[in-house]
């Protein structure tokens, strides 16, 4: 759900990384928090464990400019991909407009993959969203590793709803950011067709 | 909630500010948000520079989510109110109308009972400026949002 104030004339939306454990969501919100311009992002905020397992979520605002008139944010959140924090990744979806599944393209990592999907599913109907129309973007991560799948592979086994998908090394920012404009493209083009 | 947008306009929003106003002088307080569940400030007032307002807005949000879902645990609808104290400033936060949450941080120049009475009469008013915004978003949309085209998206990326 977008909040559009007439009043600052302002956007704010809110865009969600999803995925297993050590996928890299967070890799990817640090390196868009490296990057960016100082002026168009606030602190990144990162709720983690003493091992820097994301523990309820990492949180990044972002402003990226004017588009007719109206100032545009975007608030980009984690969930912790662990297993056994479910409750709060469901908390984090709710008012969710825009999601980045982001995936390990390690073979040994395709069960994870696949079951944090569903799990995805599952929350997002939860939460009142359908879940095969939400602006959704996939991210094949650790592209650079010798163990990962072919982008086919993943291809067949992620995206039956043929959305967007990108290689990435979030590490080294390869991705991230063609990511990012994807998934807020999707946001905005569902935001002019008057929301969900 | 996952229907459509919320949007605020001019006059809802300088409602909002009002009754924001009247709370921050007549509670005392340093400083008061208005925020949606989603962790999006709305409206403010007092001594904001002082403060990261959106990092702000964000855990807070987080704050009554993680709470709820505690909440829920143990067979409650929600703990409607939380205080956090601390050495110099505290922070009570309110829900209201199920929907925003309010968050009044002061010092000891105010109290909690003077706050929490303060906070449950401007729930009343900020409830009823919630109902305008509500019957505000079904009248027909200003412009701008629906008017934009791909190049002014494409735009945003230059």
């Amino acid at each position: 759900m977008s909040f559009i104030n007439y009043s600052s004339r302002e956007i704010n939306c809110k865009i969600v990384y999803y995925g297993p454990g050590l996928c890299g969501k967070t890799t990817n919100l640090q390196y868009i928090y490296k990057r960016m311009n100082p002026e168009s992002r606030g602190k990144m905020i990162s709720l983690a464990t003493e091992t820097e397992r994301t523990l309820f979520f990492d949180f990044l605002p972002l402003s990226l400019g004017e588009i007719r008139g109206f100032k545009t944010r975007f608030h980009l959140y984690t969930v912790p991909g662990q297993v056994f924090y479910d409750a709060s990744r469901r908390l984090i979806l709710r008012g969710v407009d825009g999601v980045v599944f982001c995936a390990d393209s390690q073979l040994t990592r395709m069960d994870s993959n696949v079951e944090s999907l569903e799990n995805l599913r599952i929350n997002l109907r939860e939460q009142g969203y359908d879940a095969d129309r939400i602006p959704l973007v996939l991210q094949y991560n650790k592209r650079d590793l010798p163990q990962a799948a072919t982008v086919s592979e993943l291809h067949a086994l992620l995206n039956s709803r043929n959305v967007p998908e990108f290689e990435a090394v979030a590490t080294t920012g390869v991705g991230v950011f063609e990511t990012l404009k994807a998934v807020i493209k999707l946001i905005l083009i569902d935001l002019k067709k008057g929301g969900r | 909630m996952a229907q459509g947008n919320f949007i605020l306009h001019e006059k809802e929003y300088r409602d909002f500010q009002g009754v924001l106003k009247k709370l921050l002088s007549d509670s005392y307080g340093k400083v008061v948000f208005l925020v949606d569940k989603n962790g999006t400030l709305l409206a403010a007032a007092g001594e904001t520079e002082e403060f990261d307002t959106t990092s702000l807005a964000s855990l807070a949000a987080g704050n009554i989510a993680a709470t709820g879902g505690l909440a829920s645990l143990i067979g409650e609808k929600e703990f409607s109110i939380l205080f956090h104290e601390g050495e110099r400033d505290n922070m009570h936060l309110s829900v209201v109308a199920n929907r925003l949450i309010l968050v009044v941080i002061f010092d000891r120049r105010s109290s909690v009972g003077l706050v929490r009475l303060r906070v449950r009469r401007a729930s009343v008013e900020l409830e009823r400026i919630l109902r305008a915004v509500d019957a505000g978003s079904k009248r027909e949309e200003e412009d701008g949002i629906e008017e934009l085209t791909e190049a002014d998206i494409e735009s945003l990326f230059k």
